[in-house]
């Protein structure tokens, strides 16, 4: 009698244990947060590298955007300066222009103040926006974890919706060996009024700085 | 109750070998060569696929492995390098190996990752995991990944965790002894 009774308090202990660590599990998991497939992004306005403040309202005839989270110090992201450079060229005209945002603070990282940003932009000679989440507080409500990291959205009734999050090709390192250039895809399946058939994909990134 | 006994006679143990850990740093390294498939420090660093390094990953046997995802130009990695070296040399001879996964450019091996390893005197295994695919392999490695560095997965036959963020020494020795007694 006396065991069965250590056995329910053991067993009641160990229930509360296995209960304590699945919700502290559960909390935990909400904090990764950000932008779903089929979410609608918030209002974006801020300072371009030249020196005004743009909205995604300042651009009417667009069809959506590649919003890129991208910045001047991370490898990676100067490996991809090219190709994001090539995708606007290409669907800028298209209906889908390329949005840079560099979400690093340059506290943490000094390589990604606003007026090297400014430097960086016209080496490259960027004709898409290049702008600078003062504060750091757009890319959190993304939650975009690294750069580059690229979102695709789609106007739907005045909202800017997400159709696609990842990487803009399969090879990171090298543009040379691409196989598979997931942004110009997914880009090109929203023109033909198709369903995107990669809609989320992973790469190797540099974190984000703050 | 057992628990805390098994805790208690880990701390003591641990302690005991933290005091040892100098002279002990010859036989991490001969232990290292014994691993299969991998060369240590001095040698030169292999460049592999994902599909050899995947069985790095899910080795199932009485050693806990740390494998930390890394590049030469990354800050916070450099960072922390030195935090997982001491685990490797601390916590060597209780079974618990560091691997340092490179993804720095292929192309850049021999001119920056190689010399840098040379210069830190890097006693940890090293390898560049040279393939393209990132989003087939990022997701193989923990699902919770987005594929941002510093990365570090912990794991033994019985626990497996993943973190995606950056370590001081306490903070990665907490992680290890966590699982360790798990």
């Amino acid at each position: 009698m006396k065991t069965k009774r250590i056995f329910a308090v053991l067993f009641l202990l160990a229930f509360t244990a296995f209960a304590i660590s699945g919700f502290i599990k559960e909390e935990n998991d909400f904090t990764v947060k950000g932008y779903k497939i089929g979410d609608e992004i918030t209002a974006i306005n801020l300072m371009n590298v030249d020196g005004t403040m743009t909205s995604l309202t300042d651009f009417q005839d667009a069809l959506g955007f590649i919003i890129i989270f991208t910045c001047n110090t991370c490898p990676y992201a100067v490996a991809n300066e090219d190709r994001i450079i090539a995708l606007n060229d290409h669907f800028g005209s298209k209906g889908y222009p390329v949005i840079a945002i560099n979400p690093n603070n340059p506290k943490a990282k000094p390589g990604d103040s606003f007026k090297l940003m400014q430097k960086r932009a016209k080496e490259k000679g960027f004709a898409f926006p290049y702008l600078f989440d003062e504060g750091q507080k757009i890319y959190p409500q993304f939650g975009a974890t690294k750069t580059p990291h690229t979102y695709i959205v789609q106007k739907e009734n005045g909202k800017n919706i997400v159709k696609y999050i990842g990487a803009i090709d399969d090879n990171v390192r090298d543009a040379s060996a691409v196989n598979e250039h997931f942004v110009a895809n997914a880009v090109n399946e929203l023109l033909a009024g198709k369903e995107i058939t990669v809609k989320e994909t992973k790469a190797i990134g540099c974190s984000i700085k703050v | 109750m057992n628990k805390i006994i098994i805790g208690t006679v880990f701390f003591l143990f641990m302690s005991c070998g933290e005091k040892k850990s100098e002279s002990s740093q010859i036989e991490i390294i001969s232990i290292s060569e014994n691993d299969i498939s991998i060369t240590t420090s001095g040698e030169k660093i292999p460049s592999i696929d994902f599909e050899t390094l995947q069985p790095l990953l899910n080795k199932y046997n009485d050693t806990t492995y740390v494998v930390n995802f890394w590049a030469t130009w990354c800050k916070p990695c450099i960072k922390e390098l030195p935090a997982f070296e001491k685990l490797n040399t601390d916590y060597g001879q209780k079974k618990v190996k560091v691997l340092l996964v490179s993804l720095d450019f292929p192309k850049q091996l021999e001119s920056q990752v190689i010399p840098f390893i040379e210069k830190l005197n890097i006693t940890s295994q090293v390898v560049l995991l040279n393939d393209p695919d990132a989003n087939s392999w990022i997701p193989k490695v923990d699902t919770s990944w987005t594929g941002a560095i510093p990365a570090t997965l912990i794991y033994n036959a019985l626990n497996r965790k993943f973190y995606e963020r950056s370590f001081t020494y306490n903070d990665l020795e907490n992680e290890l002894i966590s699982i360790l007694n798990n």
